[in-house]
This record gives structure tokens, sequence and C-alpha cells, in this order.
């Protein structure tokens, strides 16, 4: 029933918000949406502590730890970025003139967006996580082409042309997984349900299994941003709104990869198994290794950031290609430690840039000097995105790299060149934004209002770093066994 | 269950959806060797209405109603509403004149064949766990797919990439009635829901790019450097 809930409350808000959505009045109720839906996630994280796996619709959704963990992280940055967006969006419309219908179409397209990240992750159903990201995908095109700069329109094109080549991919291998199904569970909606697919994954044709799962790693893995079709990524986050950067790298790439995993985890056989595994794990190296060293030659700051992401994202598919229960539960956490430290990341540099009128990062000086409320900010984020203790990416790093150690002693030394470079390329940067002198400014300072989801989040991340809680350690634990 | 009706209707179905197959690839080079933009609306549109009727077809088959609903649905969005849409597009905006190729139609053909022979060499080995009846459909649906992205890649306008990106589309849908004989109805209906938010999506892209550089061009759209 509570699953119902968090669903309808999501998708409510998209035509409402497309009716009401401008204004003062349309942030307000975005706002208000994604904080009941919080709630709501809440309290349907509290059944499934008491009650284990939960369901609806038949068993059409269905909710266990891994899903469980990413809808939480999905409602909490949701409700952080509506926060932000609160001040933030208004600015934006100061500053670029946009029209009534401009933002209502930024707010309902934005829930659309919150709305299908949740329908992904609480289906049980292979086609309907399809449908659900390419509905994200079709939904934050416009949020990239917002601004209408040319920029922004050569981004979202890049985007939606990458991304839609992407995910026809992705369902090339969802019809090859329903019809390696058929045999075994019968036509219809049952051959496509994760839970029935995984219960009687041994007798799925093992040969068709694997075809179907290199197209959906190829297809989904567009989208969560691994070499080489990676591309549409730095440039759809840096022409977008800074809320919508934050919601595509805390959102979007989790519950694409979050795709993958549900698919590798039905390859149970002794070929098709390890072949995936390791596939994931090339594929990661490939990606971390191309992040790190293209950030040396970034000067937006955005787009330093979203290759960022790209490194947090071939981390974790990494950690997961290693399989075994530590490394998975490094990888999961390291998801969740990434989700709330880069969109705080992109709320921070989001406010700062606003209120430069600039995302070079050579113009933006000084902030802990000028605005010290935001430099901080800025500090406290990009420390934790950097897998500084006392923050959950440090433990989630050593943890990855010590079964790496173990299981696969090889790759150890490009993660560690990988990691390094990354702070080198960030580490001065970060100095001279906060330390350097500053430049004078344009005066366009706004409140510090919208910076209060950035210390909620580092705070959160910290305590996920040295006290994380019992509950939340326990379904770390559980993903383990649902992804193998 | 519904292997056995296909093999006892094969007979007389099946050189039927072996001809729609044919034409299918037929028409995948038809769009990558036409030039002028309204002509490729008319291609997609009959790509569509092929694929209805291939899967009305398979409906027939099957004797499943849930193919009847797919087949209508198909029939609507693909042979009928899209094409109107990217045509009304092309009235609106008034685009004219002929589409700019990076590269020319014979060595876009040939470069074709070769991902034909391509497709089918992926494809063969899945043939095995194929019913009689749909052998050969995969690597023809594949190669559709090949074809279709090697149009998208060699095509300037943004109306003919986008052509290019919906005959994909049509491709897998190919894919999915004749390989696996259709997907659930669930799935069909969120799928559909897609295609018509991606209409809009179009569309209303269309007019920001339109509005934006006063060209559908998209050698507008080369200018993001890495180190700007």
């Amino acid at each position: 029933m509570i699953i119902f809930w968090v669903l309808v409350l999501a998708g409510a808000g998209v035509p409402l918000l497309a009716f009401l959505g401008s204004g003062r009045r349309g942030a307000r109720l975005f706002l208000l949406l994604n904080f009941l839906v919080l709630i709501a996630c809440v309290v349907m994280s509290v059944q499934v502590a008491t009650q284990g796996i939960i369901r609806a619709g038949g068993d059409e959704f269905r909710v266990d730890a891994f899903s469980l963990l990413l809808a939480l992280v999905n409602s909490t940055v949701g409700f952080s970025i509506a926060w932000f967006s609160h001040s933030y969006f208004l600015k934006e419309v100061q500053h670029h003139g946009l029209s009534a219908g401009q933002q209502k179409l930024y707010h309902s397209m934005f829930q659309l967006f919150l709305f299908t990240m949740l329908l992904a992750v609480l289906t049980n159903n292979m086609g309907i996580l399809w449908v659900a990201l390419e509905g994200a995908t079709l939904s934050s095109v416009l949020l990239v082409s917002l601004m209408r700069k040319p920029q922004g329109l050569e981004a979202a094109w890049k985007y939606f042309i990458l991304c839609g080549v992407g995910l026809a991919m992705a369902l090339l291998g969802t019809v090859l997984l329903y019809f390696a199904a058929e045999p075994a569970l019968g036509a219809g909606s049952d051959a496509l349900l994760w839970s029935q697919l995984h219960a009687h994954s041994a007798a799925l044709n093992s040969g068709v299994l694997t075809i179907a799962f290199i197209f959906v790693l190829v297809g989904f893995g567009t989208k969560v941003g691994l070499a080489p079709l990676h591309s549409w990524l730095p440039d759809a986050h840096a022409a977008g709104p800074s809320s919508a950067s934050a919601a595509l790298s805390a959102l979007l790439l989790n519950v694409a990869l979050y795709a993958i995993l549900r698919f590798k985890s039905l390859l149970s056989g002794p070929v098709a198994g390890p072949f995936a595994a390791h596939l994931l794990m090339g594929f990661g190296l490939l990606t971390l290794l191309l992040a790190a060293f293209s950030m040396f030659r970034q000067q937006d700051v955005k787009r330093l950031f979203a290759y960022s992401s790209m490194e947090h994202m071939a981390l974790i598919t990494f950690a997961f290609g290693l399989g075994g229960p530590l490394a998975v539960f490094a990888g999961m956490l390291h998801m969740l430690g990434h989700s709330l430290a880069k969109s705080s990341v992109f709320f921070a540099t989001g406010q700062a840039s606003q209120e430069a009128g600039t995302q070079d990062i050579s113009a933006l000086n000084g902030l802990l000097h000028s605005r010290p409320v935001l430099g901080w900010s800025v500090l406290l984020s990009v420390l934790a995105i950097l897998g500084m203790p006392p923050g959950s990416l440090f433990f989630s790093e050593i943890l990855i790299l010590a079964s790496a150690v173990q299981q696969s002693w090889q790759s150890v030394p490009f993660l560690l060149v990988g990691v390094g470079t990354v702070f080198a390329a960030i580490y001065p940067r970060l100095q001279s934004m906060l330390l350097a002198p500053a430049n004078s400014l344009p005066n366009r300072q706004s409140g510090v209002g919208g910076l209060l989801p950035v210390f909620f989040q580092i705070s959160l991340v910290v305590i996920l770093g040295v006290a994380i809680p019992g509950q939340i350690e326990l379904w770390l634990h559980d993903v383990a066994g649902i992804v193998q | 269950m519904i292997m056995h009706s296909i093999l006892a209707h094969s007979a007389i179905i099946s050189p039927v959806l072996r001809i729609l197959a044919a034409w299918m690839l037929v028409l995948s080079f038809a769009l990558l060797a036409q030039r002028r933009l309204l002509s490729l609306i008319r291609l997609l549109a009959w790509q569509g209405v092929t694929l209805a009727v291939g899967t009305a077809l398979v409906a027939q088959l099957t004797g499943d109603p849930i193919l009847w609903v797919s087949a209508v649905l198909t029939l609507s969005i693909k042979g009928i509403l899209m094409p109107y849409v990217l045509h009304y597009l092309l009235r609106r905006l008034q685009v004219r004149g002929d589409v700019e190729m990076t590269l020319n139609v014979p060595s876009t053909q040939l470069l074709g064949i070769l991902l034909v022979v391509f497709a089918f060499s992926i494809a063969a080995p899945l043939d095995g766990y194929l019913p009689a009846a749909t052998h050969g459909m995969l690597g023809i649906a594949l190669a559709a797919f090949l074809l279709s992205f090697l149009m998208m890649i060699t095509r300037r306008k943004a109306i003919s990439q986008i052509v290019g990106f919906l005959a994909m589309d049509n491709a897998l849908f190919f894919a999915a009635t004749s390989a696996t004989l259709g997907m659930p109805l669930i799935v069909e209906l969120g799928i559909a829901l897609d295609t018509l938010i991606g209409l809009v999506v179009i569309g209303v892209f269309f007019f920001q790019i339109r509005d934006t550089f006063d060209s559908l061009d998209l050698h507008y759209l080369e200018h993001i450097r890495e180190d700007k």
C-alpha cells in the first residue's frame, strides 16, 4: 500500500506542476510534494525494516533492501534538490528571463524525472524498469536545454541522441531477456518479473542471457557514463541548471547502474557469471582512468565535477564487478555516499557560479573570505567527494581497495593511479576557489538558505562514515545476497 | 503452447512474415539512400505500417488478444501519428530542401551491406533457440537496427537524425514481435507512453533549436570544446 502512496504522491505532482508550477508558488509546491514523498519513503523503510520484503499490485512492485536504499537516497536528494531549487531557480528566472511556461516546464519535468527514478527502483518488472529509464531521459533532456543557450541545446541534443541509442540497445537486451525467459516461465508479464527470473535463473538459457547482458551493459552503461559512450555526461551536467546537474549525478547514474546490476544477478552460470563480472570490472577501470586524466584540462567547474561523477560511478561499477560480500557492501555504501556528497557539490558550486555569473574556475576565487558560508559548503562537500575522512566515501574507497587487493591484485595499481590523479586534479582547484585573492564578484549574492541541504547531506555522509545506523548496515549486507 | 500453434500455422504464415521481413530491410536501405526529407518521413510511415501488419499476422498466428492491441497501437502511433507529427513540424518550421550527408550515397550503401553481413553473423547462433517459422528474423531486425544507426550518424539535419532514431525503434519492435512474439501488455503500454512523451519532447526541442539558431541544421551544434 505504502508503495502506491510513494508513486502516487510523486506522480500526481507532474500534472499539478504543469498547471501551477510557475513563480514562488510553483517552487513551494515542488518542495512540499517532495517533502511528502520523502516522508512516504521513510514510512516505507520502517515497513521494510519490520516486515522484510514488501510487495504491491500482485508482484508488479517489490521492495527489497537494494531498491529500498536507492528509493531512500532518491527521495532524500529529491527533497534537498527541491529545497535548493526554491531559491536557486527563482534567481535563474530573473537572470535569464524565463517565461511562466518555461517555469512550469521546469517544475513538471523535474517532478516527472523524480517520479521515474522512484518507479524504476520500486518496480519488479524489468520491462517497466526500461520504461522508467526512458522516461527519465526524455524528461531530463528539456531540463538541460531549458536556458536555450546554444551550448545547452547542443548538450541536450547530444544527450538525447546518445542516450536514445543506448536505451534502444537496452530495450533489445530486455527483449532478449524475455525471449530467454519465455520457455521457462511462460508468456505474459510474469516472465519479466525480476523475482520470478531470479528464482528460475538456472533454467534460463545462458547463451541468450549473455548476449542480452552485453546489450544491456552497453545500453544502460551509456546512462551510467561508462566509457566509451560517456561524452554526453560532462556536456549535459555543465549546460543544465545546477539543480538538474545534481539530479543527474545523484539519481540517474545510480539507477542506471541499478538496472545493470539487476540484470547481472540473473547470470548465474559458471561461464556467464564471471564473464559479466569481468566486463563490469573492465569498463569500470577504463572509465576510471579516462575520467581521471580528463580532469586536468577542465576549466568549467561543473564539467570538472561531472568527470568526478564518472570516476565515482566507475569505482562503484568496479566494486560490483569484483563481487563478494565485502566489495558489494563497499560499492553500495559508495553509491549512497556519492549521491549525497555529489549533489551537495553541485548545490554549492552551482550557487557560486550563479553569483559569479560564470562557471569558469579561474573566475571563482576567494570564496572563503568573501562568502564564508558558501566557501565552507564548497570546502566540505568537495572534501567529502575527494574521499577525506570522516566521510563515508573514505571508508568505502578503502574497502573497495582492500577487496581488490584480495580478489584481483592486478587492478590495484590502476585504482591507485586513478584515485590519486583525481585528487591531484581537484585539490589545487579547490584551493584557488577558496583561498586565492577574490575577484570582484558582480552584485548578485543570494541568501544562504539554499545551502542548508549541503550541510544536511554532508552530515549524513559523516554519519554513514563513522556511526552507521545498524539497520542501514543490515540492508547494505543484504544487497550482496541480491546482486549475486 | 504458443510455440506449438506456430508450428501448426507456420506453413501458411511464415512465408508472408518472411516477405514482410525482407520488405523491412528494403525500407531500411531506402532510408539510407533517400535525400529528401518528405520522402524520408513517408518511408518511416511505411515501416510503421509494415510493423503493424507483421504484428497482426503474429496475432492471427498465436490467437493472442494482447498482440492485436499491440498491432493497433503500432499502426496508430508508428504508422499514423508519428509521421504526421514530423510532417507538421516540417511544415511549421519550414525546413526545405535536401538532406546534407556526411558520406555520399554509394559508400553508405556499401557500408550498409557490410553491416547486414555482420548482423547476420551475430544473429546466426541465436536462431537455434527460435521456432523454425522465425529463423533469420532476428538477423534482419538487427540489420535494420544497424542500418538505421548508420543513417542517423551520416545525416546533418535534426529531423533526419530523428527519423533514423525512430527507424531504429521500429527495428527493435520488429525484433520483439518476430523473435519473442511480442512483449507483455504492460510493457507495450509503457513503451507507447514513452513514445508519446518523446514526440512532445522532440517537438518542443525543435522549436527551441529553430528559435536559437534560425535553422535545424546541426552543424551549428558543434561548438562545445573540452577546454572551453
